[in-house]
């Protein structure tokens, strides 16, 4: 099966130079409701309450899971607070500097416990992906489970340009994936696990020594749908998901995670994040506990280099803009991009599509972007339909190579934007016209059981017996 | 040419066209046509707010008189400009702006009861087309927000005027702009 | 059989009507723009030119010409023709009304195609007889079929593209006949006569 995608500059060993840096908790931390799934936990606290590391400050549902609090101290607010993926309502907390745990740190017996217990326990933790969606890791699992999964698949290629946390942690705590990937097995019942790194991190390969594959560095690889492909040689359908062919996706950071869950019993409470770009004077990749604000980041890394700076979550090609420095770490936050004009040149203004057919070469879902284009351009939501918009991973790649400078993957989130709302349009309509047909029938019947009774009445008045009622 | 060749010609013709015309009566009584597979097709593209804006009482009315030929392709405000272009596509037409004879595009709203000042009266009921003001006479009624379509036909039958149209809240699915 | 084939290689290819002869222009230009509708014309053209085709021959054959009446052909032909039209139309509407709508007027236009009447008047001149006339018919409908489905998927396509504002509809969609037309050229000399 051809692999389709780009070979990138990487930018990734400046960052890679030291060892992961810890941040010292700042005084104020700010946690998100929706912590990068798109769904917002319910609080469990309210302003003034004290709380211990560990603690439990926000109940998990649907998409959005358990928070913990990863400091001591007092709940100061609960108010709307700039986060990566937009302003959403935050649990802002004082912290008191005595890092309290709520229960002391023990190790859980996860060999005595059956699988259902262990995802009971991921869930309670708060665990989610860390790979940047934030998706409720033991909702994943449980899936996987249910779907009979027979591989875990550890995903540590971390494809995207300037990203390199997934390589620290594979470098410094190779053992903690391990643990991860054996927790897993038992919780999803799958039988074999391989770890997929991109063969552009040797040192990474290297230190976790079974089950690696080595896969070539090429972006988007990182993706469920290519990477499951790479490995197995099973394609995902494009509407489906990888446990449809058997297999489950987890990042390796989310593995370490679960593997300080049964260790130390705590809760998902930090994560690594790689801080870099040309904007800040010594890159490097840093564990921060969930709801610093990347001011402290960027302190803990020799501060700002340049004025002028950009600030990106994410890597080059699918990182969206930060409002500013004071928004905080999320679990779904990998990687502060603090990008100068050097890094990212601005785009060059978009000329006609000369059909040179680059976009169709490098699109790793196998679509056809020129097509798609017209189609979204005109409106056409049955070209859009017919050329595979769904399949789009929203990679960038097609952007990438375009010598017009179209937009493309903008252009194809915005459509797929309208297409949702005039799908979720048209099934209203058909429910009220469903409605409205059983409208009328009930008026229709109302009218006739009317009539019925009125001629009966009239019967039983015209042919009355003159001696009966 | 003498009289019995024009006489000949006139009658083969005249013959021709008796038994063509024959034919075709004939053909006509066996096909029947079918015109509802066309106006499910319009209806289809139909917002189905039932609001009687484009002065048909209600959407399927208005895509039979599309189908007749009767009524033009750009009546429908609910509808906006992506259902005109929508009919446009399906009958090859030029799609065109939603004409302002019928009404204005707006945001989609619902209606809202103010319970303060409702009196039981049950008068906006049978208003409704899609049967989405729950209550009953002199009980408290209200409108379900979920399946208010917005066709402002409850407002006119209220006494006391306690019916608002206001905007559908951040929590229902996503309504699109039309 | 050979003379057959190369009849109707001649009539739908070398001598197509809508390219090389240019007969059949105002539904080639009017349905053109939606495939569908496109696809609809060409299978009533079809089923038209081949009941006119067969029709008029035997009309011509054992009532006018036996009477003398040759001189009362192209009156007679056009009669039948609306007939196959009108009977075309009715099966139209009893099969899908979409069809029927999308065709508009241009249904009951087949009947001033000058294809039509074109292929009738040209079996007599050529002395076809009624196998032949009928190839000749259906060949003809299968080559203004092609022509017209080729035309409309590329007017589909023009629909969304990129267009200069002065060649946008009707003078990009002359251009493009103009190009099928030359193309056609190609087949010129492929079959004598």
């Amino acid at each position: 099966m051809k692999l389709r995608g780009l070979t990138l500059d990487g930018h990734k060993s400046r960052p890679l130079q030291g060892l992961i840096r810890p941040v010292p908790p700042p005084a104020m931390l700010v946690l998100a409701l929706d912590q990068g799934a798109g769904e917002a936990a319910a609080p469990v606290v309210r302003p003034g309450d004290a709380v211990r590391v560990g603690s439990p400050i926000a109940a998990g549902a649907g998409a959005a899971t358990a928070l913990h609090s990863p400091v001591s101290g007092i709940v100061r607010e609960i108010a709307e607070h700039p986060a990566p993926r937009g302003a959403g309502r935050c649990i802002v907390i004082d912290n008191d500097g005595r890092d309290e745990p709520a229960v002391p740190a023990a190790p859980v017996d996860w060999r005595a416990m059956d699988g259902k217990a262990l995802l009971g326990l991921v869930a309670e933790a708060g665990i989610a992906g860390l790979g940047g969606a934030a998706f409720p890791t033991a909702t994943k699992l449980a899936l996987a489970r249910a779907a009979g999964v027979d591989l875990l698949l550890l995903n540590g290629a971390e494809c995207e340009p300037w990203i390199c946390c997934d390589d620290a942690l594979m470098r410094e705590r190779a053992p903690d994936i391990v643990l991860g990937a054996q927790v897993m097995l038992a919780a999803t019942g799958a039988q074999r696990c391989v770890i997929a790194i991109e063969d552009d991190k040797p040192e990474a390969i290297a230190a976790v020594e079974s089950a690696v594959r080595a896969l070539p560095a090429l972006f988007p690889l990182g993706a469920e749908a290519p990477l499951v492909a790479a490995v197995t040689g099973r394609e995902v359908p494009h509407d489906g998901w990888p446990p449809q062919v058997g297999a489950v996706c987890q990042n390796v950071a989310t593995a370490a995670t679960v593997a300080r869950l049964v260790r130390d019993g705590r809760p998902a409470m930090s994560r690594i994040v790689t801080v870099t770009g040309s904007g800040v004077n010594e890159p490097a990749n840093v564990e921060a506990r969930i709801g610093t604000p990347v001011a402290a980041l960027v302190d803990a890394c020799g501060g700002y280099a340049a004025t002028n700076v950009r600030h990106i979550a994410g890597g080059s090609l699918t990182g969206r803009m930060l409002a500013g420095d004071e928004v905080p770490v999320t679990k779904g936050l990998n990687c502060v991009l603090l990008a100068t004009a050097a890094d990212l040149p601005l785009r060059a203004p978009e000329v006609p599509c000369i059909r040179c057919g680059d976009c169709a070469d490098v699109c790793p879902a196998g679509l056809l972007p020129q097509q798609l284009h017209v189609a979204a351009r005109a409106g056409d939501s049955a070209g859009l339909a017919r050329f595979g918009l769904g399949a789009c991973i929203e990679c960038g790649c097609c952007d990438y190579v375009c010598p017009s400078s179209i937009p493309l993957t903008a252009r194809f989130r915005a459509a797929r934007a309208r297409e949702h709302l005039a799908e979720v349009e048209r099934h209203r309509a058909l429910e009220a016209k469903a409605r409205y047909e059983r409208h009328q029938r009930r008026l229709a019947e109302q009218a006739e059981a009317e009539r019925q009774a009125f001629d009966a009445a009239r019967r039983r008045a015209g042919g009355a017996d003159p001696g009966g009622g | 040419m003498n009289a019995s060749a024009i006489l000949a010609a006139i009658g083969t013709v005249a013959a021709l066209a008796a038994v063509l015309g024959g034919i075709l009566g004939w053909v006509a009584t066996r096909l029947r046509s079918d015109p509802d597979a066309l106006v499910e097709r319009i209806d289809a593209l139909l917002p189905q707010t039932q609001c009687a804006q484009c002065r048909y009482p209600g959407c399927r009315p208005y895509a039979e008189a599309i189908a007749r030929g009767e009524a033009d392709i750009d009546r429908c405000p609910p509808g906006g400009e992506a259902t005109v272009r929508a009919l446009a596509a399906l009958l090859d037409r030029e799609p065109r702006p939603v004409d302002p004879h019928y009404g204005t595009t707006r945001a989609p709203r619902v209606a809202l009861i103010d319970e303060d000042r409702c009196i039981g009266c049950a008068l906006c009921l049978p208003a409704c087309p899609v049967d989405a003001i729950v209550g009953a006479p002199r009980l408290m009624h209200t409108v379900i927000a979920a399946h208010c379509t917005g066709c402002e036909l409850c407002l006119a039958p209220c006494p006391v005027d306690c019916i608002a149209m206001v905007e559908p809240a951040a929590t229902s699915p996503g309504r699109a702009v039309a | 059989m050979t003379d057959l084939l190369l009849l109707a290689l001649g009539a739908s290819l070398v001598n197509n009507f809508v390219l090389t002869q240019f007969l059949g222009l105002c539904p080639f230009v009017g349905v053109s723009r939606r495939f569908e509708a496109a696809a609809g014309m060409a299978l009533a053209t079809l089923f038209v030119l081949t009941l006119a085709s067969g029709a008029s021959y035997s009309v011509w054959h054992w009532i006018l010409e036996p009477l003398g009446l040759g001189y009362l052909r192209t009156l007679v032909f056009i009669l039948l023709i609306a007939a196959v039209v009108q009977v075309t139309e009715m099966l139209v509407r009893a099969t899908s009304p979409l069809l029927h709508e999308l065709l508009g007027v241009f249904l009951p236009l087949i009947t001033t195609n000058c294809a039509v009447l074109g292929v009738a008047l040209l079996n007599l001149e050529r002395q076809h007889g009624l196998v032949e006339s009928l190839v000749y018919g259906a060949a003809a409908a299968a080559g203004f079929g092609l022509a017209l489905l080729a035309f409309a998927g590329l007017r589909e396509r023009l629909e969304t593209a990129d267009v200069p504002a002065a060649f946008r509809g009707t003078p990009l969609a002359l251009i493009t006949a103009g190009l099928m037309a030359l193309a056609f050229m190609g087949f010129g000399g492929l079959v004598a006569r």
